[in-house]
């Protein structure tokens, strides 16, 4: 019970459940009774009780007995008076009860702080009680900590030090290192624990051995302390070797944290990049640059080359036979008997060194794809759990108050960042909380939704015209291409230029549209900037997901269905130039994008229309261009296995660029708000069409796509696939004992329904946690509904205690008469 | 004269045991590079158990407190001198002076209230500041910080001045007015308008970063 009683410091630690709550009733009587006794000695309970004591409890059972009607008058009179609770017309018990609620007293005083502490080592020692207690200590003098927070006089004092003996006698029976733990934590100044201490020591000193911290806990105490410093200063390091960290303070103290979003977007999307590139780097290109395939001598090498620029434009020309490509990958097992330090991949290295090439491809590729997946799923599950916490709205705003500031930081120009990031984030709060009040009429409504749905029309509309535009375009230009061959015209610059034409079409598609989408939005009028955000990004995300499945369509379908036609001596070569040219496209309108869309506009706007605006950055467009661009890198892996290179290049830029634009030409949106999930959703979309899109691509290239007979790591082969299937087959002849392997390779990868079960597994794992999450809300919504109703229980008790002593003065006039002299004096 | 008394000390260590000897050691030398106790063995043995601080990092918390004023801190602290130390010279130290709640600070942790302060509320201010404190005991003094007005809770003004002080008049008054309503609505448990140290101390519960915050490197 006395853990229960002492609501203050063990609220936390035992949650109480519903069923129990007829304890904290009890708790709460006791505390009256307590109270009641505390007046006259302290709590001593084997005391003796004087007459008007007695008479105050034989009170209470008349009470208890009494009639209903008390009771029914009493509820009915509970919610007039709950409002005038502080009134001036309480007794003088009542107020007394009132000061010693929990709430009021912890941390009160230095006597409630030393009683507090008092009960803590109570606690401790009880918990230890395997250790002999040197003295004997009455265990009935169980203190109230309660009533010190109102008495100050003579007696408080007097209390006061009692109740330090107490602690000091306490003290003294910890052991040593529990005993400097409990000083070490209480809350008073410095000369008081001395002082204690002191005490304490003096108590003690016929143990005066036990003074010094056994050795053994203090070599502890040392290491823990180092282990932690170490660690401390590992996370610093950490945070401090972030990319780009200092930059994204300014951003999100200038701009909030919904631009902030799309930065620390960027630098993942680099981080995942950086990760493929090293990936293939070193299992793929390095190995091949370092041994290069006996090349069949191109005739038309030399007099292929047309001009520089275009070259690196359309990715093809010279760059066509170079690691870059799918195409310059040998279909041989490299060997190399003297060069095997140098290929430093760490096989086997006795007499020859081999190195399966398509062996590797498979699985680099493979291996690739299934890491990034795990990254991205766990990424995801990670931000899920962030911003969908628990409790969601629930003290935000208080912990974002007075949690925020970083005590730590001391530069000058730090403190300013930190107080506009601060200022930044509290009205984006205050913004979301203010939003959620405002509710418009019924008719309004209506025509918002007509509205939205004519937007809605439009947007589509316009996507599938610019779909059937990519479609028709790129069929012609394929069929362009054919007749260009097959007449075999020597004009190569123009056929060159001309493969830049679906590039050019698809980005600036992808260039304009938004810029539709966006007037559409004007025209919406959506009141919350997030909602907006969404509802672009719905729409861009629909544009880039039905424009990249018509390009897959145009690749995997026409390109690679009939290389022939085209004169293509590998296809997959052709399409990793495709991709390239995408990719360079997409970076190159974006750069254009940035100049004219942001920065001439800005002049524009401010020098011509003499308007104080700039432009707002465009969040959802800028995120999705991103997304589009990492969905092209990650198709194109396959067949071009550097083009995360091209990528990373791409993000570096853009990262310094988007900022330096983001600081010149934009100014903060005119609403702000709270971008809690926006980083979930990005990861989301990353994930879900953008990741798995691309992976379903490459994988059905894998499994049913013929590839080139005459390039390529897997010539030769039916699908890319058989490679993996036949090392296996030819380990299992080498070696028999390993001819599980191949059954397991045939079941367990040939056979989908491994697949299937695998991803049934995952999802009901999936479902359970979002169903015990959900389960984890109820409880806690119940306990929240239970804290009111206590304090509700507890205004209810108080209610009653006020109405017994109005009863007994009525009464007893005369004691009610020495009861308002109690209470004036007090 | 000052070679005598250190060989005296010398021999006195010498013959005494090996604790003595390392005492002496860690007890600090004076800068001058002549050896001088600024503690005995007992005070720091005191420091030691009351703070989160071992001999060596007391040492220097001396030092940067003595640094502060040399002219009035002494370098013998054995008879526990009666030294204060102003509140300009506590708020003009490099790891404070930029803090916004720099003065609550030092009213808190200082025994007169004004934030003058003796070394044993210096090494108090950054015993709980610094990382080994547990978060009841930075809760307390958090609390402490933003109770503006000393009544043991945190009410209106007091977040206003807060926020003031955080924002710096970033926010209007609409918004101010606002957050602090907010903030009592969500942290306010027993539902009587203000925050105590128990609805502050439950709050801070839930704030995953409070520790790493509340904190100051020295």
């Amino acid at each position: 019970m006395a853990g229960r009683v002492s609501f203050g410091s063990d609220l936390h630690t035992d949650v109480e459940s519903p069923a129990d709550e007829d304890g904290v009733h009890d708790s709460f009587c006791q505390l009256i009774e307590e109270q009641c006794y505390g007046r006259h000695d302290d709590g001593m309970e084997m005391t003796p009780l004087d007459p008007d004591l007695e008479d105050e409890s034989r009170d209470d059972v008349v009470y208890l007995d009494g009639p209903a009607r008390h009771w029914s008058e009493s509820l009915s009179d509970a919610p007039q008076q709950t409002d005038n609770l502080i009134g001036e017309r309480w007794s003088s018990d009542t107020l007394k009860v009132l000061s010693s609620m929990p709430s009021r007293t912890i941390g009160r005083s230095r006597g409630a702080i030393i009683s507090q502490y008092y009960n803590r080592t109570m606690q401790l020692r009880r918990r230890r009680q395997s250790r002999p207690s040197i003295q004997h200590f009455p265990h009935s003098a169980r203190p109230s900590i309660r009533g010190y927070g109102v008495e100050t006089d003579g007696a408080g004092f007097q209390e006061e030090e009692n109740k330090r003996e107490r602690l000091v006698n306490n003290l003294q029976n910890l052991s040593v290192s529990d005993r400097v733990r409990m000083l070490r934590a209480m809350p008073l100044s410095l000369a008081e624990k001395k002082e204690l201490r002191m005490l304490v020591l003096n108590k003690g000193e016929h143990s005066l051995s036990e003074n010094q911290i056994p050795c053994c806990s203090q070599l502890k105490y040392y290491i823990i302390n180092a282990v932690r410093h170490g660690w401390y200063s590992w996370l610093s390091l950490v945070s401090s070797l972030q990319l780009w960290q200092t930059a994204l303070k300014c951003v999100s103290g200038r701009f909030g944290t919904g631009v902030l979003s799309y930065f620390v977007f960027l630098r993942t999307l680099l981080f995942f990049n950086i990760f493929l590139f090293l990936f293939t780097a070193l299992f793929l290109a390095v190995p091949q640059a370092v041994l290069p395939p006996a090349q069949d001598t191109h005739t038309n090498n030399t007099s292929r080359r047309s001009s520089w620029g275009l070259e690196v434009l359309t990715g093809a020309g010279y760059f066509s036979d170079s690691v870059l490509y799918y195409g310059y990958y040998s279909n041989q097992t490299l060997q190399s008997g003297r060069r095997c330090s140098q290929s430093s991949n760490g096989t086997s290295c006795d007499a020859a060194f081999s190195y399966n090439m398509p062996l590797v491809y498979f699985f680099t590729i493979g291996a690739a794809f299934f890491i990034t997946c795990i990254i991205l799923v766990y990424s995801m599950s990670k931000s899920f759990g962030r911003s969908f916490r628990i409790d969601k709205s629930k003290g935000l705003l208080a912990i974002k108050v007075f949690s925020s500031w970083d005590y730590k930081v001391s530069k000058k120009s730090s403190v300013r960042l930190q107080r506009a990031n601060i200022g930044t984030q509290l009205k984006e709060l205050v913004a979301e909380v203010n939003r959620q009040e405002l509710k418009s009429p019924l008719l309004q409504r209506v025509f918002r939704i007509f509205i939205h749905m004519l937007a809605w029309i439009m947007c589509l509309g316009s996507t599938l015209a610019s779909v059937l535009g990519v479609y028709y375009f790129s069929e012609y230009m394929h069929k362009d291409l054919t007749s260009r061959v097959r007449s075999s015209s020597s004009d190569s610059l123009l056929k060159e230029a001309s493969l830049l034409a679906v590039p050019v079409l698809v980005s600036s598609i992808n260039l304009l549209l938004p810029g539709f989408f966006n007037a559409v939005a004007w025209m919406e009028e959506y009141d919350s900037p997030s909602v907006l955000n969404y509802v672009s990004i719905s729409r861009n995300l629909l544009l880039k997901v039905s424009v990249l499945g018509v390009l897959c369509f145009h690749w995997l379908g026409r390109v690679a269905m009939d290389p022939q036609i085209l004169g293509l001596q590998c296809w997959e070569s052709f399409v990793g130039q495709e991709l390239y040219r995408f990719l360079l496209m997409d970076f190159i309108f974006m750069l254009l994008d940035t100049f004219f869309g942001e920065f001439l506009w800005r002049l524009f706007s401010q020098k011509a229309l003499k308007r104080k605006r700039k432009p707002v950055f465009d969040i959802a467009r800028n995120v999705l261009e991103l997304i589009y661009g990492q969905t092209l890198a990650w198709l194109g892996v396959l067949f071009s296995p550097l083009l995360p290179v091209v990528q990373i290049i791409k993000l570096l830029f853009l990262f310094y660029m988007k900022k330096v634009s983001l600081m010149m030409n934009c100014q903060v949106s005119g609403k702000p708000w709270r971008a809690s999930q926006m980083t979930t959703i990005f990861i989301t979309l990353l994930c879900f069409p953008s990741f798995l899109g691309a992976a379903v691509c490459v994988t059905y290239t894998m499994w049913t796509m013929k590839p080139s007979a005459g390039c390529g790591p897997f010539r030769g082969l039916k699908t890319m696939f058989q490679a993996g299937k036949l090392w296996v087959r030819d380990l299992a002849l080498a070696n028999p004992s390993l001819w599980w392997l191949e059954s397991a390779h045939t079941y367990l990868v040939e056979n989908p329904l491994f697949l299937f079960l695998s991803a049934a597994v995952f999802l009901i794992v999936i479902y359970f946690h979002s169903q015990v999450l959900d389960g984890q809300r109820k409880i806690i919504e119940l306990l929240q509904e239970q804290i009111e109703n206590e304090g509700e229980d507890k205004k209810f008790l108080i209610m009653r205690l006020q109405d017994i002593h109005e009863r007994r003065r009525v009464r007893s006039p005369r004691r009610g008469q020495r009861d308002n002299e109690g209470s004036s004096f007090s | 004269m000052s070679h005598c008394s250190l060989l005296c000390q010398f021999f006195i260590s010498e013959i005494s045991a090996g604790i003595r000897l390392q005492c002496t050691v860690c007890h600090g030398t004076a800068r001058m590079g002549n050896k001088q106790t600024i503690f005995t063995s007992q005070q720091l043995d005191a420091y030691q158990d009351c703070t989160y601080f071992t001999r060596k990092e007391i040492l220097r918390l001396f030092h940067r407190y003595r640094d502060l004023a040399p002219q009035l801190v002494p370098l013998d602290y054995t008879n526990e001198p009666d030294v204060r130390l102003p509140y300009e010279l506590i708020g003009s130290m490099p790891e404070l002076k930029d803090n916004p709640f720099r003065q609550r600070i030092a009213e808190v942790f200082s025994e007169d209230g004004q934030g003058n302060m003796t070394l044993d509320d210096f090494l108090d201010m950054f015993s709980v500041m610094s990382e080994m404190a547990p978060r009841d005991l930075k809760a307390y003094y958090a609390f402490k910080i933003y109770d503006f007005n000393n009544d043991d809770f945190i009410c209106k003004s007091d977040l206003e001045k807060t926020l003031n002080k955080l924002t710096r008049n970033e926010l209007t008054e609409d918004e101010v007015r606002m957050v602090c309503e907010k903030v009592i609505d969500e942290a306010d448990l027993d539902n009587d308008g203000r925050l105590s140290l128990e609805d502050f101390q439950h709050m801070i519960l839930r704030a995953p970063d409070f520790l790493s915050t509340f904190h100051i490197r020295i």
